[in-house]
């Protein structure tokens, strides 16, 4: 199968999906070392991301993961909105004009995420941040591309969610989480969790 | 004429008094704009409210930022990159300061009529000011 719009619209309304089926647990997650806003930031901002696909109705993946990313950046009102929402914009951009995106393609765009989100937030890998999650989730996905898209999107959710596990032991280097100092040891970095999360969601949607 | 400053805070509360707090201080001639919390008036940030807050504090000179922490800042660097995208778009700089002092500093050398590269250093020289 190709990452084609239909693909990319149904992954966004994925995300939206299962980050508010989520909300109580990263909230639950960023109130042990954030401000306990993560949950219900993001969920709003998926929404509104998901809306923004009704109003345009974009007839590339890219053009889906640009506007999402507009909508993102414009609701969700946390550090989360402006991170994904410029990573997604991003990797909608890395697609162009393509219609059929394939697993290369996609893994490319992912790399352009990444790197926007490091870009903009300045996190490397080991400061406690989604990046502990997407850095790995991106590089099994390009690793895996040859094999085919739900291959590849598979090795990525599974790396993510490794990654998130190894935020537990990790001291925050950025972020509120990063005033706590040792007491930010002995957590799971919520960032890490929504962007499994997220992955989780490519891998269903390109199963 | 001269270079406005928006003032970005997850607390609608805070960039309001902040910059009611620096205007009083440089006078009346520069015009702060607060771009307080989320467009709802909660805690957060608003990329909207701090595009409306620049096109309020220009004049034509260009705008000067300054933001709290967090969000703020994330915010203000992804409006900073769509504006760069924009034709006709103000002049805009987003200051490394810490927040209420480089407020005062940017006001007042903006109410002198110094150019958006003085204020914008202003606003940054503020960390090397002790108090102690």
């Amino acid at each position: 199968m190709a990452f084609d719009t239909a693909t990319a619209t149904a992954w966004i309304i994925r995300c939206a999906d299962e980050v508010r089926a989520a909300e109580a647990r990263l909230t639950a997650l960023d109130a042990a070392i954030g401000d306990g806003d993560h949950g219900a930031n993001l969920a709003r901002g998926l929404a509104a991301a998901v809306s923004s696909l009704t109003d345009k109705a974009p007839d590339t993946p890219g053009g889906v993961l640009v506007a999402a990313g507009r909508g993102l950046v414009a609701k969700t009102g946390g550090a989360s909105g402006p991170l994904y929402g410029s990573g997604l914009r991003k990797a909608g951009k890395a697609l162009g004009d393509e219609t059929d995106a394939d697993a290369a393609q996609l893994g490319e765009a992912l790399h352009a995420m990444q790197t926007g989100i490091q870009e903009l937030g300045g996190a490397a890998e080991g400061d406690k941040t989604m990046i502990d999650a997407l850095a790995p989730a991106v590089a099994a996905f390009r690793e895996a591309a040859p094999d085919g898209l739900a291959q590849a999107a598979r090795a990525a959710a599974e790396a993510a969610e490794a990654g998130v596990a190894a935020t537990v032991p990790l001291q925050a280097r950025k972020g509120r989480a990063s005033y706590l100092g040792e007491r930010s040891i002995g957590h799971e970095d919520p960032g890490a969790a929504s962007t499994a999360i997220i992955l989780r969601a490519l891998a269903e949607v390109t199963a | 004429m001269s270079v406005g400053i928006v003032l970005v805070s997850h607390s609608p509360a805070l960039a309001g008094a902040t910059a009611e707090m620096a205007g009083s201080l440089a006078g009346s001639d520069v015009t702060i704009a607060p771009a307080g919390g989320t467009d709802d008036g909660e805690f957060g940030t608003s990329i909207e409210l701090i595009r409306a807050a620049i096109a309020t504090a220009d004049s034509g000179d260009g705008v000067c930022v300054l933001m709290d922490m967090g969000s703020s800042v994330l915010t203000a660097k992804t409006l900073l990159g769509e504006l760069e995208d924009e034709d006709d778009a103000p002049r805009v700089q987003l200051a490394d300061a810490p927040f209420t002092e480089g407020a005062v500093a940017a006001a007042v050398l903006a109410a002198t009529g110094q150019d958006l590269d003085a204020v914008t250093r202003a606003a940054q020289d503020a960390w090397t000011m002790r108090k102690l």
